[in-house]
């Protein structure tokens, strides 16, 4: 299925996060990275030790959700775009997602927040905008959705052409 | 005529990486690409980059290319830079021919490193000469070094790695991309670019391809249909879509006319791209003295074009009986993150290839 459409199934994504969902009451990284490519600036920038990939860079990254803190180095660092950092806070979930398009959504503003498919599911706060020198031109959105959509959301919607 | 110690056709990853082991061992190096800025496609190259901190890993392609050249820096007085400066000629007593602008000469040379890279396919269909078609790679190069959009709405042929990060860098540039389409029955380039454009609206639609465009002076429209197993079209699946731009993005060809014209070994291997030069395990094709690295060996990536250009300037040094520190040590490591670069799922293909042509990977 993703090998044809580039969509990861839920089946697929859920295995990624963690097990247990009370997990998510602190920020955590979920990689999205299903085959293997030789690749590792996850491991090499995480300043925690939390992702594993070792001499093969080939390997996918495995991460230790106890190791991780959230803090989304890695999310800027990924050249494939495909880790996010969630966060459930009571009713609200907390997205970390990279993003590479001008002009940066303003903070305060509201986005369409789009799942894996590319299909709008809700509405979400952008709450704010990190853009550090270090990331090298990926900014890091904290997005604010409800919380039932902290597994299904992946990015916002960005505006086609013109 | 000139004489030079070392010439290095082409200032892409493999030639500047190159550049910067035999300057560091001591060597005089001549420096020739056709273009005006150093680089070769990673001047184009916006988006971050795979591999390990060795290649440069999560650095844009822009910006490593700032950080190979910065490296050649300090040999400014060893190092000499001829950039729009095509070879046109390659002769066995290694003598090539120059054009820079209007004039043309002559360098002799004691060592020549080929890192000429390659070139983008076609695809044949109806109409595909019609204003609008571009090469990927063209799309790139417009966009991305000369701040110009090609078009409005565009369709992506080809699924590799480069159709899939141009169609991102389109999207980028506020260029609407109508949908991907790949011959082929599964994505061909790796799964996190391909999730990266699908999620930003794009579709990917696999075994299909261009039948043909549409349009009088320039690309108006463009049929697309399903292909079968043996990779024909498929009638009455043909739809039509509303595009004013088509990329072609089937696949690259190394550049080996100039060592053809020398006379050096080269055979067809279609997993490396086309014909490929004959090489020993120090990048030494069949004429003595004229060496080969990078994409001009094989179509892979730029962090590998990058160990290999090192490798290759290494050897050439050595070769010129320059003694280099902890040599052994050093071709031991790079050609150990060659063996990771090619070793997972993806380089396959790859790794087919050089066990054709009796490279070891």
């Amino acid at each position: 299925m993703i090998e044809k459409t580039g969509v990861a199934p839920k089946d697929l994504f859920m295995q990624e996060f963690p097990a247990d969902s009370d997990v998510l009451n602190d920020p955590k990284a979920i990689i999205e990275c299903y085959k293997e490519i030789p690749c590792n600036p996850c491991e090499t920038s995480c300043p925690f030790d939390a992702i594993h990939i070792g001499e093969d860079i080939n390997k996918r990254p495995q991460i230790d959700f106890n190791a991780c803190t959230g803090c989304g180095i890695c999310v800027y660092n990924c050249p494939g775009l495909a880790i996010s950092v969630r966060h459930l806070k009571g009713d609200k979930a907390v997205l970390k997602i990279p993003f590479e398009f001008t002009p940066r959504p303003a903070k305060d503003s509201m986005v369409n927040v789009v799942d894996r498919g590319g299909v709008v599911i809700t509405t979400g706060k952008v709450i704010k905008v990190q853009d550090g020198k270090n990331q090298k031109q990926t900014a890091l959105l904290h997005i604010e959705i409800d919380r039932d959509y902290i597994y299904d959301a992946i990015t916002i919607e960005v505006p086609h052409g013109s | 005529m000139e004489h030079k110690e070392v010439v290095i056709i082409g200032a892409g990853p493999a030639g500047l990486k190159a550049a910067k082991s035999l300057l560091d061992a001591g060597a005089h190096v001549t420096i020739i690409d056709r273009n005006k800025k150093l680089g070769g496609q990673l001047t184009k190259q916006t988006h971050k980059f795979f591999g390990s901190e060795k290649q440069f890993a999560s650095f844009r392609g822009i910006d490593i290319l700032e950080l190979l050249v910065q490296d050649l820096g300090r040999y400014a007085e060893r190092l000499n830079i001829l950039n729009e400066t095509s070879v046109v000629g390659l002769y066995k007593d290694k003598v090539l021919s120059c054009v820079k602008h209007d004039r043309y000469f002559k360098i002799k040379a004691k060592r020549i490193i080929m890192a000429t890279g390659a070139s983008e396919k076609h695809l044949p269909f109806e109409n595909n000469d019609l204003p609008g078609i571009y090469a990927a790679g063209a799309v790139q190069t417009l966009m991305n070094e000369y701040g110009v959009k090609p078009g409005h709405k565009v369709l992506m042929v080809g699924s590799g790695n480069i159709g899939l990060i141009v169609s991102y860098q389109l999207m980028q540039a506020g260029v609407q991309v109508v949908a991907l389409v790949e011959a082929a029955s599964s994505i061909s380039g790796y799964l996190v670019h391909a999730s990266k454009i699908k999620r930003l609206g794009v579709d990917i639609l696999t075994r299909t391809t261009i039948k043909k465009a549409l349009g009088t002076d320039q690309v108006e429209k463009v049929v697309i249909w399903d292909v079968d197993d043996t990779w024909q079209g498929i009638k009455r699946t043909e739809r039509t879509l509303h595009v004013d731009t088509v990329c072609i993005s089937v696949g690259l060809a190394p550049l080996t006319e100039l060592l053809m014209q020398v006379g050096a070994e080269v055979t067809y291997v279609r997993e490396l791209g086309g014909n490929v030069p004959i090489i020993n395990p120090y990048y030494e094709t069949t004429v003595k003295g004229v060496y080969a690295c990078g994409d001009a060996l094989g179509i892979e990536e730029a962090s590998s074009a990058m160990v290999e250009g090192a490798l290759t300037g290494m050897f050439v040094a050595e070769d010129l009986g320059y003694t280099l520190e902890e040599s052994t040590q050093k071709i031991k490591a790079l050609k150990s993150e060659l063996t990771f670069l090619r070793s997972g799922p993806h380089a396959e293909k790859i790794r087919t290839g050089y066990m054709k042509v009796g490279v070891k990977t």
